[in-house]
């Protein structure tokens, strides 16, 4: 108990009080810096056992001839029958081969099959011998047959097996109604393959280069136990790399696959995937401070890479993104003339070059992008689409014939469904104005986040939708059979036995040229009939850095392809 | 020592002055008004929240500019550029064709405008096609050319027209010779050109820059719209945007702090004194509460108050963040009364014969105000942000009406490049939070009874 | 107190049980589910994969497998990581979320105690002025842009300085965790700083300190002892929730950060309506936040003699 005159003074003054407890409060500071750092410590070590990046290895690390670069996401499905995104599409192309692949200017090139032979009625494909997996085994034709039986398997619930339906049965297979052995895929001998077709289908050698076509070894599978796919060492891999270190949703390592066959292919020794994030600051980030190889830029950040004095490059991703419009019966776009109005009235140019301002998009003036290939040439050189003319007053024609057709006073507002991605915001609040201003209709934005936007796109419950298509195959045909009317991704169930016609022209035809004037007419009437208003190519602005070489960038099958890059530094 | 007699206690008079009034007999909250028109502070706030409250309210009666309105010709504009336009043709596509020829190896076909830049060149040497960069800085030494436009991979097309976000500003475009496997060769050629400022003479008419008695032809040279405060990435005013948004963002800024401290303030007082079962039981559900997943319920709200695409959810947000924000004023102002009521004044009352009620009203709940103060602080910005985030499942307003949350999310894109369209919207929100910061300063003050001196 | 704190865990499984429930109710009420996809599927397709995941049974019986699985502690299957058990991404990524949070919390109450005490001795003078202006800016912009600004300062430092002092992202030594750890703790600090110096303020002119002062206590022990003591039981309340509602709002810092902690999973879960990790995020965070209260109940008791737990 204190007394007064214990020692201390008695009575203080505020100036005394408030000076003491400040000096109790720095020395507060200083217990708690030392406990922070204490507790620092302790946590390092605990963080230490979760799996962590270490130290990064700097973007390009010559010594060790291997790099450092980032992916958007962690792979959510490593098993590549069942595979269905862009990131697990990534990561295959790099451990995993099929019977074609793709070079180093990507064109289609021998993969696993060393020649084929494409017929009305099927192909054969006959497999170099000297192809083997990770563990030193061949790859042979039956794990072929394995995996496409199993990407079929109506077990494996595949979202991509639909990719397999030309192979003769598949589509019966894959709704139950035939056992997995009937499906038109056989191993004459071990090193080749006979595939029957289901109808002609001239293109198939562009789609066995996809995942889902990618082989897999049957004993491998079974000793997994169900788990093959969720770790590094719970798969097997006959590409240039594989993956040696797996640590979910932060890292990757990938190395020099020894038993690859293909000496052409694959000449950095290491990969390291050291952070995965789809943020487009961090990755700029982490680019300017040395620690990936290379990155996307926005269009915000173009003026700062100026300012950098990089080296920016360019490359289209291939999707495209249109307006798909709703043409059932009881929607105002289901009105011919109302969607000329609405055709019209607007000007993809305008979206790209004002609005949008990505320096990377292309106005698309097609359903076909740009890099998709004709007979001899591009596509759209040989059957160039119809250019666009922005008319505001034949629009406004069409609108008024719609309002008459439908016999209405006034038109009710439209919905515009959409994501709630910033640029489709953009786009959408571009629309809005755009068609109140030019032709006095009120358009409602329908945000909706992921999930219920599909489910609303699968009921039709839109009229207007921001919809988007990459290509899954490297043939016109991955765009062209979009609106027929048995397509389940054609949302707004368009419905033309022409188109189906044509379609149908297009998919079995052996003669290249009767294909591609097929294509041009669904091109012709895709603008004619509305049956969809297109927006622009989607393409992105990247930086590499300049020791990197080799290092290519594609619109099918995977987005970055490091297979062929190479670290070159200059001389002094 | 004095000699007391008789007459040292007579009686005194009565004096007026010893039962003198040294002030009025104040209740509490007579008390707490006085020193609260007192606090500079608090009026300071309050002067502020009135002003906000006009920038509000009489705010678009006095610039009736349409927040919608997209003025693309003056995309991301910071607030005092110049505006001056000159009146060109309306825009006609090109073929490549051009009166000017061989002015150099690489020319502008026409003058460089805002509508588009059309460069010609004459094929490089040895060139299997030609890319076309352009560059705000001049090319230097690396060979740094920018931003890639196009590439042409033929020798028969040598011009391109660019019309990617142009502004009045002086851009370097270069044409590099590409080999003939696509690569880049060392030749190249630059051109700086300055970009003048233009506008359609139809687009003039349409945006009523023009009033109907002059004649207005090409040539002319004209001002654009004023934006006193810049424009965002699509050319909206940004002062019209605000005014707008501040509707919004004030309501359910202020109006859900409020609503939730209040319920959370009943749920927690009551709660705290009962004790007991009770008030396990209550802290429980609030528990409950806070456990939720909050997109999950928010969209599952938005489905249960059944708002249809485009229509604003203004009112189903605020009761959807009343529901599931409570909980933490709740906790602290029942940890609050937990102390409060073992005090003494607590138990003379209650032997005074004192209620629940007024002991709860009267006693605890102002002692927990200053608590209570803070946490509606800082709800406000949450309740805005949260607004601002919630617009991206169709809750809250919908586009293109605006609210200052929704603003600095935009805003943040181009925080580096364009800096107002994230500092204004955040600026107002700063201001809305420090007004209320120091009415609740204030307010404490004033109802604090025991600060009564201390001022 | 024992007693006390067995009865808190009992309760504390039942409201653990009615989160839940109310979320699994939730989730299926909203439209969508987690196997829509952009290429859509067939009708065969889909009663497979259905049937495959028990999404065909009516939902009563779902929810009673469910909560069977739970009681054995199964989470089930990720749908989105489709080769992951719900319960190895918990154990993988949520101590990181929580080594996370835990250094932001610390970092929120050492600095928001300090700041606080600070403003409140310093009040209506120079010191008071400067924190308070700050805690208002760094409460009125988005968490996203402090974040990127402070990445950005972080790669403009290591430029200056030559060499990565400070890594701009990732995870794994002491300084991955610095920044990303301060970034995240900053609006609690902030809130902690005003709560702090509002409570300080009450008490700073209550009547026994004034009689500690009469007494002639020393400057230092009034100020530790009874005002630093008191004034912290506001702090403390909310310091519980707090850590839970950090680690759970982790989000923004570990995705600018590359940090591969559990809050990403718990947003990006809603938005790809995974059913499953929906479910075990929302549990296990459930738990934990129902863990910590229990905690600062009880130190509630410690700190404060007076308070009653019953």
């Amino acid at each position: 108990m204190d007394k007064p005159g214990d020692g201390n003074s008695s009575v203080f003054t505020e100036q005394e009080f408030t000076h003491s407890a400040g000096r109790q409060l720095a020395l507060f500071a200083c217990y708690a810096l030392l406990a922070i750092a204490v507790l620092l410590y302790l946590l390092s070590l605990a963080a230490r056992s979760t799996g962590s990046n270490g130290v990064a290895s700097g973007a390009i690390d010559i010594v060790n001839n291997s790099i450092s670069i980032t992916l958007q996401d962690e792979p959510p499905q490593l098993d590549a029958s069942r595979a269905s995104d862009a990131v697990s599409g990534t990561v295959l192309f790099h451990v995993m081969e099929g019977l074609l692949s793709y070079g180093p200017s990507g064109e289609l090139v021998p993969g696993v099959a060393q020649r084929w032979e494409l017929r009305a009625d099927g192909a054969t494909f006959w497999l170099r011998e000297n192809a083997r997996w990770s563990d030193g085994e061949p790859v042979t034709a039956h794990d072929f047959v394995f995996s496409w039986r199993r990407a079929v398997d109506p077990a494996t619930a595949s979202d991509y097996s639909f990719i397999l339906y030309s192979v003769k049965n598949a589509e019966l297979v894959n709704s139950g109604e035939l056992p997995l052995s009937y499906l038109g895929v056989n191993a004459r001998d071990d090193y080749t393959l006979e595939v029957e077709f289901e109808r002609p289908t001239p293109f198939f050698d562009k789609l066995v280069a996809f995942a889902t076509y990618y082989p897999m070894r049957e004993d491998f599978l079974n000793s997994t136990n169900g788990r093959y796919g969720a770790d590094a060492d719970m798969m097997l891999y006959n590409g240039p790399y594989m993956i040696t270190s797996w640590v979910h949703n932060a890292s990757m390592r990938w190395e020099k696959n020894p038993f690859y066959w293909n000496e052409n292919r694959g000449f950095l020794d290491a990969i390291n995937v050291d952070y995965m994030t789809s943020d487009v600051n961090a990755k700029l980030n982490l680019f300017k401070d040395r620690q990936i190889a290379d990155t996307t830029l926005s269009a915000p950040m173009l003026p700062s890479a100026m300012e950098q004095r990089w080296h920016i490059d360019r490359f289209m991703e291939g999707t495209v993104f249109f307006l798909e419009l709703n043409h059932r019966a009881e929607r105002l776009t289901g009105n011919y003339h109302f969607r000329k109005a609405l055709q019209l009235a607007q000007d993809p140019a305008e979206l790209v070059y004002r609005a949008l301002k990505e320096a990377s998009y292309l106005p698309a003036p097609s359903l076909f992008p740009e890099f998709i290939r004709g007979v001899d040439d591009l596509f759209r050189k040989e059957y160039p689409p119809e250019p666009h003319r922005m008319d505001v007053a034949a629009a406004r024609e069409h609108l008024e014939m719609a309002r008459q057709e439908l016999g209405l006073q006034e038109f009710p507002p439209l919905v515009l469904l959409t994501g709630d991605s910033p640029i489709s915001m953009v786009a959408a609040e571009y629309y809005q104005a755009l068609y109140r201003k030019n032709l006095g209709l009120e358009i409602r934005i329908d945000a909706q986040i992921f999930k219920q936007r599909l489910a609303k796109m699968d009921v039709g419950d839109f009229d207007i939708v921001l919809a988007g298509w990459g290509p899954d195959y490297d043939d016109a045909l991955t765009f062209g059979d979009l609106f027929t009317s048995w397509n389940l991704n054609n949302h707004g169930r368009y419905n033309n036995p022409q188109m189906d016609e044509l379609v149908r022209t297009a998919q079995e035809s052996l003669d290249p040229r009767i294909r591609m004037e097929a294509f041009a007419g669904i091109q012709q009437m895709v603008k004619d009939d509305v049956v969809i208003i297109p927006m622009y190519e989607r393409g992105y602005a990247f930086v590499a850095d300049p020791r990197l070489k080799g290092f290519e960038r594609r619109s099918i099958g995977t987005e970055m392809d490091y297979s062929y890059a190479y670290i070159d530094v200059p001389d002094e | 020592m004095h000699q007391f007699s008789a007459a040292d206690f007579a009686p005194l008079e009565p004096h007026e002055s010893l039962h003198g009034i040294s002030r009025p007999s104040l209740s509490y909250w007579q008390d707490a008004w006085i020193r609260l028109k007192a606090n500079k502070r608090a009026l300071v706030s309050l002067f502020i929240v009135g002003l906000l409250l006009t920038f509000t309210l009489l705010g678009p009666l006095m610039w009736p500019v349409d927040p919608g309105a997209q003025d693309l010709e003056q995309i991301s504009q910071p607030p005092g550029m110049d505006r001056s336009a000159l009146i060109v043709p309306d825009y006609q596509p090109w073929d490549g064709s051009s009166e000017r020829s061989d002015v150099s190896d690489l020319y502008l076909a026409e003058t460089a405008t805002t509508q588009a830049v059309r460069l010609k060149w004459d094929a490089l040497s040895g060139a299997a096609g030609h890319r076309v960069y352009r560059n705000i800085f001049p090319v230097g030494p690396e060979q740094a050319f920018g931003v890639p436009l196009a590439e042409f991979f033929d020798n028969n097309t040598l011009y391109f027209e660019d019309r990617l976000d142009l502004r009045p500003e002086r851009y370097y475009y270069t044409v590099v010779a590409l080999n003939s496997d696509r690569s880049l060769s060392g030749v190249f050629v630059t051109l700086a050109v300055n970009v003048l400022r233009v506008t359609s003479l139809t687009d003039a008419q349409e945006r009523g820059l023009v009033d109907g008695n002059t004649n207005l032809a090409v040539g002319d040279q004209i001002d654009l719209a004023l934006h006193p405060l810049g424009t965002d990435y699509l050319g909206r005013d940004m002062l019209a945007r605000l005014m707008a948004g501040a509707r919004v963002s004030l309501f359910i800024g202020i109006g859900a702090p409020f609503l939730f401290v209040l319920f959370g303030m009943a749920y927690g007082s009551i709660a705290g004194f009962l004790g007991g079962h009770i008030d396990q039981v209550m802290m429980r559900f609030a528990d409950f509460v806070v456990a939720l997943p909050f997109l999950l319920f928010m969209i599952m709200f938005k489905i249960a108050f059944g708002i249809g695409p485009g229509e604003s959810g203004v009112f189903p947000m605020l009761v959807a963040l009343v529901i599931l924000m409570w909980p933490a004023t709740a906790r602290l102002v029942r940890g609050q009364i937990l102390q409060i009521r073992e005090q003494g004044y607590i138990a003379a009352s209650q032997l005074l014969g004192a209620k629940t009620n007024y002991l709860i009203l009267r006693h605890m709940i102002p002692n927990t105000l200053g608590v209570v103060l803070v946490t509606i602080t800082f709800a406000i910005p949450n309740a805005i942000f949260i607004e601002a985030f919630l617009s991206f499942i169709g809750m809250g307003v919908a586009p293109p009406t605006p609210s200052w949350g929704s603003m600095s999310n935009e805003g943040i894109k181009t925080m580096l490049t364009h800096p107002h369209e994230l500092v204004l919207p955040a600026l107002f929100i700063s201001i809305t939070v420090l007004a209320f910061n120091l009415l609740g300063d204030g307010l404490r003050d004033a109802l604090d009874a025991r600060m009564r001196n201390t001022e | 107190m024992w007693m006390y704190v067995l009865k808190r865990l009992a309760q504390g499984v039942i409201t653990v049980w009615f989160i839940a429930t109310a979320t699994f109710f939730a989730m299926h009420s909203v439209p969508g589910d987690p196997l829509l996809n952009e290429r859509a599927m067939s009708e065969s397709i889909r009663a497979n994969l259905e049937a495959r995941y028990g999404l065909d049974q009516p939902l009563m019986t779902q929810y009673v497998i469910y909560l069977g699985n739970l009681s054995r502690g199964d989470f089930g299957i990720s749908f989105t990581q489709e080769n992951r058990q719900v319960n190895d991404i918990i154990r993988e990524h949520f101590p990181i979320s929580a080594i996370l949070g835990v250094l932001a919390v610390v970092f929120a109450a050492a600095g928001g105690v300090l700041w606080g005490a600070l403003t409140a001795l310093y009040r209506n003078r120079l010191p008071d002025y400067i924190i308070m202006f700050l805690v208002i800016l760094g409460i009125s912009v988005p968490s996203f842009v402090i974040a990127a600004l402070s990445q950005l300062a972080l790669v403009n430092l290591n430029t200056l300085l030559g060499s990565t002092v400070l890594p701009v992202a990732g995870w794994g030594t002491v300084r991955h965790m610095l920044v990303p750890s301060l970034v995240l703790g900053l609006g609690t600090m902030a809130y902690l700083t005003r709560l702090m110096r509002s409570s300080m303020l009450e008490i700073i002119s209550s009547d026994y300190i004034r009689t500690a002062k009469a007494k002639g206590v020393p400057p230092a022990r009034i100020f530790t002892r009874h005002q630093l003591r008191n004034a912290i039981l506001p702090v403390i309340t909310v310091l519980g929730p707090s850590i839970a509602a950090i680690t759970t709002g982790g989000f923004v810092v570990e995705l600018v950060f590359a940090i591969p902690g559990l809050g990403r999973f718990f947003v990006q879960a809603v938005q790809q309506l995974d059913y499953t990790v929906i479910m075990g995020t929302t549990v296990f965070y459930g738990a934990f936040l129902v863990f910590m209260v229990i905690v600062v109940d009880v130190l509630y008791g410690f700190i404060d003699p007076r308070v009653r737990l019953e």
